[in-house]
């Protein structure tokens, strides 16, 4: 029989390398995998992690699309890793982050035509109030009610997607899109267009947002009391109370981030990359959001590293899809993997293996 | 004669310590065996392993002249072996009898059972109702629906962990008629307790552990609690000399504070009023459960009271958050050390952060100042004697008597003009308890007024000046502490000279 046990004093070393154990791991199995699946171990790996920084002819499109995917995914992550480390289990980050979009999208489109340099600022607010106000939901009905945020924040993602289909039929509605769902271009709204700042960088301002959030998130963690009360309430309530934190607070604070950098990272993310409003926008970011939280350890600079990473899987995943025909279930079970063996080896860490002795007497 | 239970070269590991190393003693049948021994001594794996809960690495064990190696608790059982764990596992919401018949292989009829409860809580003067709900119950009687549970099975050895800690004096007497008079019956009894008094009293028999081996054997009827507790530690103690009170100005007026409890089970407090002066130790006792975890959270300001209810110098603090009440001057130490006075995967810098923010300025803007933590930290070890390889190391590693000094010493340190602890000693080996009393005192003398909630009667008669009883949420008459017995304290734990006026 195996057995768990626990150990001491986990290493240090072993902790900051956990990552890299489980890509490398990672990439054994799945090499097996793709071998299995009849495509050359080696080429598909290199596909996947190499080529679309390094090869010449993929990169110059696939080495901007790496940004931006990676710049919502991090964006999201680190709001609720705030959360997370407090026990406070925002899952609707996808729902917050849609409502971004609609609410500061929204506010675009109704200021249209006005062209001014105050739109992007406006709506830069608006779509953060959007995540936010969402957030606040699960985080009120929690403090008055100690409704489960899980379910809430959960269950307002469908909630979220629905209200967007409506508006983008209803009064969001383009009226020179043909009767498609879908809202106005931004691209045709100048002073609303999230555009590349450097051009065939992928560099838009949800990047700059991101790269702020990451400095702000590690010193507000590492330096800030805020980030010291936030560790402390997620270890042991009621070592936080009696440090003086209050419990509420806690709670509407990590919701209220993570829902406005949700709802951030939808607004950058409609104004620019999606450039409109449709039916087709929520692509799952404020779910995957939650693995790369876990992937960095809840450390902005790890979730930094876990974000590009993460991006990189999905955008060599989709190179290896198309060149190697490698089918599009196997890429997901690619990605499981690296969850998988992050959690497993954690476990390594945290614990070692024993085989259970047979009786001594 | 076969002894009952034999042990020899009993040895446990585990990473980092060896729990046991070679232990070998003896206990014969209708003997009440002491087995002493500080904290981390290997007292709890030793029963452990007699118990079926953990597995010796190499030594031997023979019940009745037979080897025995019990792989589970059910094993045991079944051979004979019973054990009273320190921490009841019975579950508040259902009866005695409920309780009993979950813990048994093959339960008996609900009626029948309820019989056997009361013929053998009669037999052995243990008064006990089958069909009450556990979450009514003290206790003491909580302790008692254990001893029937494990009396049920008709034990040979029966095993009790430190059974005294949670009963008042007169509850304690009632017990020990229990012990002897299954003594009598040919039971054995391997009785575990730090209270080295009652050893006296009670055991015909003690073995001595220090560090995992076995040190010495005595009979502890021919011992004094000096000699005894000084094998245990393998040093001479020295108790704390008691310097002569006098009251200087009153720093902490409670007036009519009442709380309810925010546990379903707690006690709520009901008007509790007292005043606490400058040099003056005040010692609360009262058996656990009865207020003392409310008492200390409504003084340290986790949970709120009427502004007025508590004055602090003068000034009304009742609605005031920890945070602010420590920069007023009022600290305070929870009882729970790991997950409440100190978070357990912290390190001991954090930690010293948890409390020590505030009054020694250690953040700046928010923003904290490592630095400054680390070295308070680093004081706070030193000062202390808190034995530790530095200031990162998680609380968790601690054991408890060196996290209890390192918590104690965190808010002395920040020089408090009120000090509240909850049982400072709890589970605390004698010499670092010895050192915390001492430090206590000491903050007294300096001027600072000190409260100290414990059931460890011998300790409050050691150190309080003043002196009262908590009982059921309602504080007794504030008095002085020369000149009370403990049999008087006794009757005022059991609620008997409570005032009822308030009810």
């Amino acid at each position: 029989m195996l057995r768990l046990e626990q150990r001491p004093e986990p290493s240090r070393a072993m902790q900051i390398a956990t990552p890299i154990i489980a890509v490398i791991a990672t990439m054994i199995a799945g090499g097996v995998m793709f071998a299995l699946l009849g495509s050359n171990p080696f080429t598909a790996i290199r596909i996947i992690f190499w080529d679309p920084i390094f090869n010449d002819v993929v990169a110059s499109y696939t080495r901007p699309q790496l940004l931006i995917k990676a710049a919502p995914l991090i964006l999201m992550a680190i709001g609720l890793s705030f959360g997370f480390r407090a026990n406070v289990w925002n899952i609707g980050a996808e729902g917050q982050f849609i409502m971004g979009a609609v609410v500061g999208g929204g506010t675009a489109l109704a200021l249209y035509p006005y062209e001014s340099f105050i739109v992007f600022p406006i709506i830069i607010v608006m779509g953060a109030v959007g995540g936010f106000l969402w957030a606040m939901i699960p985080a009120l009905l929690k403090i008055k009610f100690n409704a489960n945020e899980i379910l809430v924040s959960l269950m307002l993602v469908y909630v979220a997607a629905n209200f967007l289909s409506a508006m983008v039929t209803g009064p969001m509605k383009s009226p020179v899109g043909m009767g498609f769902p879908e809202s106005r271009n931004f691209n045709e709204y100048q002073s609303a267009f999230n555009s590349e700042l450097l051009s065939n960088t992928g560099l838009h301002f949800g990047v700059l947002a991101m790269m702020a959030a990451v400095v702000v998130g590690y010193i507000a963690l590492t330096r800030h009391l805020f980030g010291f009360q936030i560790r402390v309430a997620g270890q042991s309530a009621r070592a936080s109370r009696f440090a003086g934190v209050n419990p509420n607070l806690t709670i509407a604070l990590c919701l209220g981030i993570s829902g406005a950098l949700a709802g951030l990272a939808g607004l950058f993310e409609v104004t620019g990359p999606a450039s409109k409003l449709s039916t087709n926008f929520p692509l799952g970011y404020g779910f995957t959001a939650i693995i790369v939280a876990f992937l960095g350890r809840l450390n902005p600079i790890g979730i930094l590293f876990a974000g590009l990473l993460m991006s990189l899987t999905y955008i060599g995943g989709e190179l290896a899809q198309f060149q190697l025909q490698i089918p599009a279930a196997a890429i997901q079970a690619f990605q499981g993997m690296l969850l998988f063996f992050l959690l497993g080896v954690d476990i390594l860490i945290n614990f070692r293996v024993r085989l259970k002795t047979k009786g001594v007497a | 004669m076969t002894p009952l239970l034999h042990l020899s070269g009993l040895t446990k590991a585990y990473p980092g310590v060896i729990a046991n190393d070679d232990v070998g003693f003896e206990i014969q049948p209708g003997e009440v065996h002491a087995l002493l021994g500080e904290n981390g001594a290997g007292k709890s794996t030793l029963v452990k392993m007699i118990y079926g809960l953990v597995r010796p690495d190499s030594g031997e064990m023979r019940l009745h002249g037979e080897p025995f190696a019990p792989t589970e608790p059910r094993e045991a059982r079944a051979a004979g072996v019973a054990m009273v764990f320190q921490h009841f596992s019975l579950f508040e919401a259902l009866t005695v009898a409920e309780n009993i018949s979950l813990g048994m292989e093959n339960p008996p009829e609900n009626a029948a059972l309820s019989d056997q409860i009361r013929q053998v809580s009669a037999n052995y003067g243990l008064t006990l109702d089958p069909d009450r709900r556990i979450g009514d119950m003290s206790a003491g009687e909580r302790q008692r629906v254990e001893i029937v549970r494990c009396l049920l099975q008709n034990p040979k050895l029966l095993v009790m962990d430190e059974p005294t800690s949670v009963l008042t004096p007169q509850e304690v007497d009632v017990l020990f008629e229990t012990l002897r008079k299954l003594r009598d019956e040919g039971t054995s009894i391997l009785y575990i307790s730090h209270k080295l008094e009652e050893i006296r009293t009670i055991c015909d028999n003690a073995t001595i552990l220090r560090l995992g081996k076995v040190v010495g054997t005595c009979v502890p009827s021919e011992e004094t609690p000096k000699t005894m507790a000084e094998m245990m530690v393998g040093t001479e103690l020295k108790t704390p000399s008691k310097r002569p009170y006098t009251p200087g100005p009153s720093l902490l007026d409670v007036h009519d504070m009442w709380l309810q409890s925010a546990d379903p089970f707690g006690t709520s407090l009901r008007d509790i009023s007292f005043s606490l002066h400058a040099g003056e130790v005040l010692g609360i006792a009262g058996v656990a459960g009865n207020g003392q975890d409310e008492l200390l959270l409504a003084l340290s300001g986790e949970e709120r009271v009427t502004n007025d209810a508590i004055k602090l110098k003068g000034e009304n603090v009742g609605n005031l958050g920890p945070n602010h009440r420590r920069l007023q001057g009022l600290l305070a130490a929870p009882e729970e050390r790991l997950g409440h006075a100190a978070a357990p995967d912290m390190s001991l810098t954090e930690n010293a952060l948890l409390t020590g923010f505030t009054r020694q300025r250690l953040t700046n803007r928010g923003f904290v100042k490592w630095q400054a933590t680390r070295n308070f930290a680093r004081a706070i070890i030193e000062k202390f004697d808190v034995r530790t390889p530095g200031t990162e190391n998680a609380a968790k590693s601690l054991s408890g008597g060196n996290l209890q000094k390192f918590v104690i010493g965190r808010e002395i340190m920040q020089r408090p003009d009120v000090l509240i602890v909850n049982q400072p000693t709890w589970g605390v080996d004698a010499s670092a308890a010895a050192f915390i009393r001492e430090a206590l005192l000491e903050l007294a003398e300096q001027g600072a007024g000190v409260i100290v909630i414990s059931q460890d009667l011998d300790e409050l008669m050691e150190i309080s000046d003043t002196f009262a009883v908590l009982s059921e949420g309602r504080l007794s008459r504030v008095q002085s502490a020369s000149g009370v017995t403990i049999e008087e304290i006794g009757l005022l734990m059991g609620g008997t000279e409570v005032d009822n006026a308030a009810a």
